[in-house]
């Protein structure tokens, strides 16, 4: 699905990610955590395109292509989708709109026709339920005026609509009480599929009791320095990062 | 200078004078002596006025826009747009060039008490009510273009609704103009007394050709009472436009105003409002400026006692060599405590060469008040862009979408449909359609 191999990333000729090297296969969850400046939102603006970062090495290469080379819309069409940590409010642009707007520029891109408008309404409300939101939601301008435990599960409403191969989800969990928290995960959940995989960017390992990751893996200082299954998370909840950070330096 | 310009205007006088209403009517013809001597001594307002530094009405001045007379043969590309604006579920009066024009109106079914009329016909039938209300909201002396709007008018609309009486259909007043190089003055006095709740919908057309509409209107909302003023400014590109709106607002009355500048060559807009008692005002404007036009709109909110509140939002798209101007003035009298303000003016530039000049002013003499005011001027948000791209969509399209929705938060603001696809069709007409499938919306 992804191959991260050795990339090498500079903000303002400053080097934040140096040398990751990441296989995520078909229906993984992948869990990136690390402290705060460790470049995990680096990592998922990368993967989703944002401007503003140089590549200065390695490559990223998702189902067979290069990932770099696309354009950010190419990346959504072709079953990218980076959940915001801040999803950005649009006045004047309903959800429903926006989902619909999306969902036909996937279908263009795969050379389908338009969604018929009753089928788009019926697997909307569909989902709409699904994540225990109000369906007035839909005729609301995007997340103008959204709580921000009701933006992230716009995010997550969009994901369910849109059906990505590759979900990032970067920092889902930050802003969202507990209840809030539960009905992301269970949408998340509801998700997994043996070919959809995800990459969930966390500081913490709360999400994580929620989503059971297959792997996690730890970042600091722009690179990947240990990695483990779901237990690894629960060990740095227990100790923090400071233990890794110590280690990396004394190699 | 301006006075001898003035003084063609003033020459033709004369002769219109026979043909105005009112003519049997000595305080209405003193308080058109009154304008005329004021318009007479200093023509049309120059951009030495602080109020006026950003209007350039010489235009004006150097033709002379004259009013035309009753019952010229109307032509039937007139009806043709006035079929595009004239709306289905409301009471309209429509003023052909500047005169009420009974055979397009659409005044059936009024609730017996509710006065909806030509401003003519209120002088003939109801002077000493139009009396009372008459150049009470403004005076002659605001400035030359109210002054000339006095001296001048021929007709306009009239609204009288009783205490308590909520209307269940809007009011349309349709300002059709078909004659070159003519000028069409008008007088719009709106009441609502206590507890009445009014909408009322002013639409501004015209053909492509070259003409002069100046309207005043004042409106007087009373204790507790509800009005919903909406401006559908869509005159032709080759068009001068003045709008003058004076609002006298009684205690816990509530004055909502949307104003849509979308067409003029030069078109500007004045709207003052003073509120009493806790009285509320909301002030939203869009305005957008294509090619070489000139569109400017002045704001005056006067808070003249305690608890009182204004939001007011204005927002501007401009492209090409055009010009918008924003003047918004917010007023607390020392007597306004509790006051709670807010003013907001935004303008998305699409061109190098497209012009926002913006000047708000707080004058705040109570000291125990919450007021706000912020301005951009600017370009479309990247992060807003690269959201829509991660959405799947180009960023070509993210544009002409993001564009769209900035004009298109304040349509949303309509609360009547018929009006609210009105204005969604100007924007969409003006501004690029490739980011935008009218279809989903």
């Amino acid at each position: 699905m992804l191959s991260i191999k050795n990339l090498t990333v500079n903000v303002n000729d400053k080097q934040i990610l140096k040398g990751i090297n990441l296989e995520i296969k078909p229906g993984e969850i992948h869990a990136i955590m690390g402290p705060n400046g460790s470049g995990k939102s680096t990592l998922s603006h990368i993967l989703s395109g944002k401007a503003g970062y140089t590549v200065t090495g390695g490559s990223v290469t998702y189902q067979g292509k290069d990932l770099l080379e696309m354009p950010p819309e190419i990346r959504a069409r072709e079953g990218v989708f980076l959940a915001f940590q801040y999803p950005v409010e649009i006045p004047g642009v309903s959800n429903i709109y926006l989902l619909k707007a999306a969902l036909n520029s996937i279908r263009k891109h795969h050379g389908q026709p338009e969604v018929d408008a009753m089928d788009f309404l019926t697997l909307v409300k569909d989902k709409v339920r699904l994540l225990e939101m109000d369906e007035k939601f839909l005729y609301r301008a995007v997340n103008e005026g959204f709580s921000g435990g009701e933006k992230k599960r716009n995010e997550i409403l969009q994901m369910a609509i849109l059906e990505p191969k590759l979900c990032i989800l970067d920092e889902t969990d930050s802003g969202l009480d507990i209840d809030a928290l539960k009905v992301v995960a269970e949408g998340v959940n509801s998700l997994r599929t043996a070919n959809r995989s995800f990459v969930m960017v966390t500081h913490y390992q709360r999400l994580l009791d929620y989503i059971k990751p297959d792997f996690v893996h730890v970042l600091a200082n722009g690179q990947i320095v240990k990695s483990g299954g779901a237990e690894l998370a629960l060990e740095l909840e227990e100790k923090g990062y400071s233990w890794l950070e110590d280690s990396k330096a004394a190699v | 200078m301006t006075a001898a310009t003035a003084s063609r205007y003033t020459a033709e006088y004369s002769s219109i004078a026979p043909t105005l209403p009112g003519q049997n009517l000595p305080w209405l013809t003193a308080l058109r002596q009154d304008a005329l001597t004021k318009f007479s001594a200093q023509g049309f307002p120059s951009l030495r006025e602080e109020e006026w530094r950003y209007t350039n009405v010489s235009a004006i001045e150097k033709k002379l826009f004259s009013s035309s007379l009753i019952g010229q043969a109307q032509e039937p590309v007139a009806t043709e747009l006035l079929a595009a604006y004239q709306l289905p579920d409301a009471w309209s009066v429509v003023l052909l060039d500047g005169h009420f024009c009974a055979e397009l109106s659409a005044l059936n079914d009024l609730p017996e008490t509710v006065s909806v009329m030509s401003m003519a016909d209120a002088l003939a039938k109801q002077p000493e009510i139009v009396e009372r209300y008459i150049n009470q909201a403004v005076t002659n002396d605001e400035h030359n273009f109210v002054a000339f709007n006095t001296a001048w008018f021929t007709d306009g609309l009239f609204v009288h609704v009783p205490a308590k009486l909520v209307l269940e259909k809007p009011i349309q007043v349709v300002h059709l103009n078909t004659k070159n190089d003519a000028l069409a003055s008008t007088r719009t006095v709106i009441v609502a007394e206590q507890m009445a709740d009014i909408k009322v919908i002013e639409t501004f057309v015209g053909l492509d050709i070259a003409y002069l509409s100046a309207a005043v209107t004042e409106v007087f909302v009373g204790v507790n009472a509800d009005v919903t003023l909406y401006k559908m400014q869509c005159e032709s590109n080759k068009a001068y436009h003045f709008g003058g709106i004076y609002v006298k607002q009684a205690k816990h009355a509530r004055f909502i105003h949307h104003n849509f500048a979308f067409g003029g060559l030069l078109a500007r807009c004045d709207i003052h409002t003073d509120l009493d008692l806790a009285s509320e005002c909301e002030l939203n404007g869009l305005y957008l400026g294509v090619n070489r036009q000139h569109i400017d709109n002045h704001t005056r909110i006067n808070h003249l006692k305690p608890h009182g509140i204004s939001r007011e939002l204005y927002k501007g798209v401009l492209d090409d060599r055009a010009r918008g101007v924003f003047q918004g003035r917010v007023i607390v009298a020392e007597d306004a405590q509790k006051t709670d303000s807010q003013m907001n003016n935004r303008n998305l530039l699409l061109s190098n060469d497209a012009e926002a000049d913006t000047k708000p002013q707080l004058e705040i003499y109570a000291d125990d008040v919450k007021c706000a005011h912020g301005v951009t001027v600017g370009q479309l948000d990247e992060k807003s862009i690269f959201y829509l791209q991660s959405r799947c969509i180009d960023e070509e399209t993210a544009r002409n979408m993001l564009t769209f929705a900035f004009a298109n938060e304040m349509v949303d603001k309509i609360k009547i449909k018929s009006v609210h696809d009105q204005a969604l069709e100007q924007v969409l007409i003006r501004f690029p359609q490739e980011g935008v499938n009218k279809e989903w919306l």
